[in-house]
């Protein structure tokens, strides 16, 4: 392990029946790094994120945080380590208020202290997702792009040292995405490790320092955004020739 | 503008309410009959009963059906204790912590389990118990009951005992409402009705926090069946462990607004009035009546009584906290 990784995964694999969800993946993940995670639909990537936040137990190998073994952590120990993550489908408090939701996050992970300091602090990292003027709404009354910025929302003020954020630019269109977009790069300005699982490879391409690809629940392949696509592994599996050939300039021009 | 959370002037009223409600209360004896006492006595004993259930019913959104196994637990705990010549107050304390600690144990149990399984599970726990209370004939008296030392001192003397015990214990379990409502606990369980998942992942520890709820919705029951079996002075199985009480309860909670701070004892006083001005006048459907009652909650009231102004579009302003 480099000095500079702050979450490694060992040989980690879930088994479910006779399906192996997620099979002897290994890799690390460096400080401040943007990693896309990419794969087919089922190849596996929501499963190694629930492993690598204790929403499921692995079957067999590890997940270090910091050098500290935190295979077994439960949801609530590793989003007080500060492992945080989103959901592909967006779990608000329907009933609460838009800034209650992410005062919860900071009240429960960050240690706010009070509920009034928890609250405060929402406010500014509502300010910085750009919902500060909906903070008094029920969160249910969100549109689509507004809840996943509340996602997001919830996530900072958990202070995060890892984010993983599981397709949060689905449903978008470009106009919201080129905004998710730019609300993921400045909190990696931050010094936030994050985590991409994303089908749009554009977004992938243009935010990822390194790829990670995953089909059947393995890594097939992992590398520079430019390498991945290129690897002739990746195209059979995921990406198929005609995307390729398109991506392929997309990555030289971009 | 709504401030998240922090409702201090919504706080500042519950209490100014409750506070009114306390003093008519004390100064009953003095103003009313012993049938008015007796009223009083057992709406504050259900006063009791829906703030409680509120923490995990409410709060939590854990549909609990237990209250009358912690209700019999309770008065069982209690009614052996004073007949084996413990005083009366130390038995009610006993009664108390040993309901807290029986709770603590069936929560981590069945708390794994989630909406209508929880439900299920609850109800069995009230039967198991009850069947506990009639087989073990040798500590309960079984299926014959159990009698009590009467106190000493007369019927109107009884009668303001029992009334101030209850309603001491109504105060204690308001103000623990007040401070779980407006801390982390409380804010920590209404993350959990609303998506327990979410709340995990969230940092909220959500096992811990629904035991916790569990026990708060159980100990001051037992205390108040406690109180109770001290007040009858003769307890059986079939009255402590009244299917009809388990459901009462969550009626009356959702009746007044569930997972608020006032709801509770809203809907206990409408209860109450209903029954004792509508229903003793049919006393033979009176639970057809119940079922009435139900079915309009569900249709006509989710959010109760205090939801009222909100639905009707009567500003933001409103009590309501869904």
């Amino acid at each position: 392990m480099t000095g500079n990784a702050i979450l490694e995964v060992r040989g980690l694999s879930r088994v479910f029946g006779g399906v192996r969800a997620v099979d002897n993946v290994s890799f690390t993940l460096g400080r401040g790094e943007i990693v896309g995670l990419i794969g087919p639909n089922g190849a596996g990537k929501t499963t190694l994120v629930n492993l690598m936040t204790g929403v499921l137990q692995a079957s067999s190998g590890s997940v270090l945080f910091e050098g500290v073994d935190v295979t077994l952590q439960r949801p609530h120990q590793a989003a007080r380590r500060g492992l945080a993550r989103t959901f592909q489908i967006v779990q608000p408090f329907p009933e609460m208020t838009v800034l209650e939701n992410v005062a919860a996050g900071a009240l429960f992970t960050a240690d706010a202290g009070s509920i009034r300091k928890a609250t405060e602090e929402a406010r500014e990292h509502l300010e910085f997702v750009g919902l500060g003027k909906l903070a008094a709404l029920p969160a249910r009354t969100l549109t689509l792009p507004d809840r996943k910025r509340l996602e997001l929302a919830k996530s900072l003020a958990m202070r995060p040292r890892v984010l993983m954020l599981d397709e949060v630019n689905a449903g978008l269109n470009t106009g919201e995405i080129d905004a998710a977009l730019d609300l993921i790069r400045r909190i990696s300005a931050r010094g936030v490790t994050i985590v991409l699982i994303e089908h749009l490879m554009q977004v992938v391409l243009s935010l990822s320092h390194r790829v990670l690809v995953l089909h059947h629940g393995a890594l097939i392949s992992q590398g520079k955004p430019h390498e991945v696509v290129e690897d002739e592994t990746v195209i059979r599996a995921y990406l198929g020739t005609r995307f390729a050939e398109r991506h392929k300039g997309l990555v030289r021009h971009g | 503008m709504r401030e998240a959370t922090i409702g201090d002037s919504r706080h500042r009223l519950a209490v100014a309410l409750v506070g009114a409600g306390v003093v008519l209360v004390a100064l009953l004896p003095w103003l009313a009959d012993n049938y008015a006492v007796r009223i009083a006595t057992m709406i504050c004993l259900f006063v009791t009963m829906a703030l409680s259930w509120n923490f995990i019913g409410g709060y939590a959104g854990y549909p609990s059906f237990a209250t009358a196994a912690f209700f019999g637990f309770g008065a069982y705990a209690g009614a052996i204790l004073q007949a084996k010549g413990v005083p009366m107050l130390a038995a009610w304390l006993a009664a108390t912590a040993l309901t807290a600690v029986f709770s603590a144990l069936l929560g981590v149990a069945i708390l794994r389990l989630r909406g209508h399984y929880f439900a299920v599970g609850s109800f069995a726990v009230l039967e198991l118990v009850k069947l506990a209370a009639s087989s073990w004939a040798g500590l309960t008296g079984g299926g014959s009951g159990l009698n009590i030392p009467i106190l000493a001192g007369g019927p109107d003397f009884a009668s303001r005992v029992f009334l101030y015990a209850m309603l001491a214990l109504a105060i204690v379990t308001f103000a623990v409402a007040l401070l779980v409502d407006r801390s982390r606990l409380g804010f920590g369980l209404r993350c959990i009705r609303q998506n327990e998942n979410a709340a995990n992942m969230l940092g909220v520890d959500v096992d811990r926090l629904k035991i916790a709820a569990f026990v708060l919705s159980a100990t001051f029951v037992g205390t108040s069946g406690a109180i109770y079996a001290s007040w009858v002075s003769y307890i059986d199985p079939t009255d402590m462990f009244s299917i009809l009480m388990t459901i009462k309860v969550p009626v009356m909670v959702l009746l007044g607004g569930a997972g608020t701070l006032l709801g509770p004892i809203v809907g206990v006083v409408a209860f109450q009035l209903l029954e004792e001005k509508i229903w003793s006048s049919f006393l033979e459907i009176h639970s057809g009546v119940l079922g009435l009652v139900i079915v309009l909650l569900v249709f006509a009231l989710p959010g109760g009584l205090l939801g009222l102004p909100a639905r009707l579009g009567w500003g933001r302003a409103a009590q309501a906290r869904p």
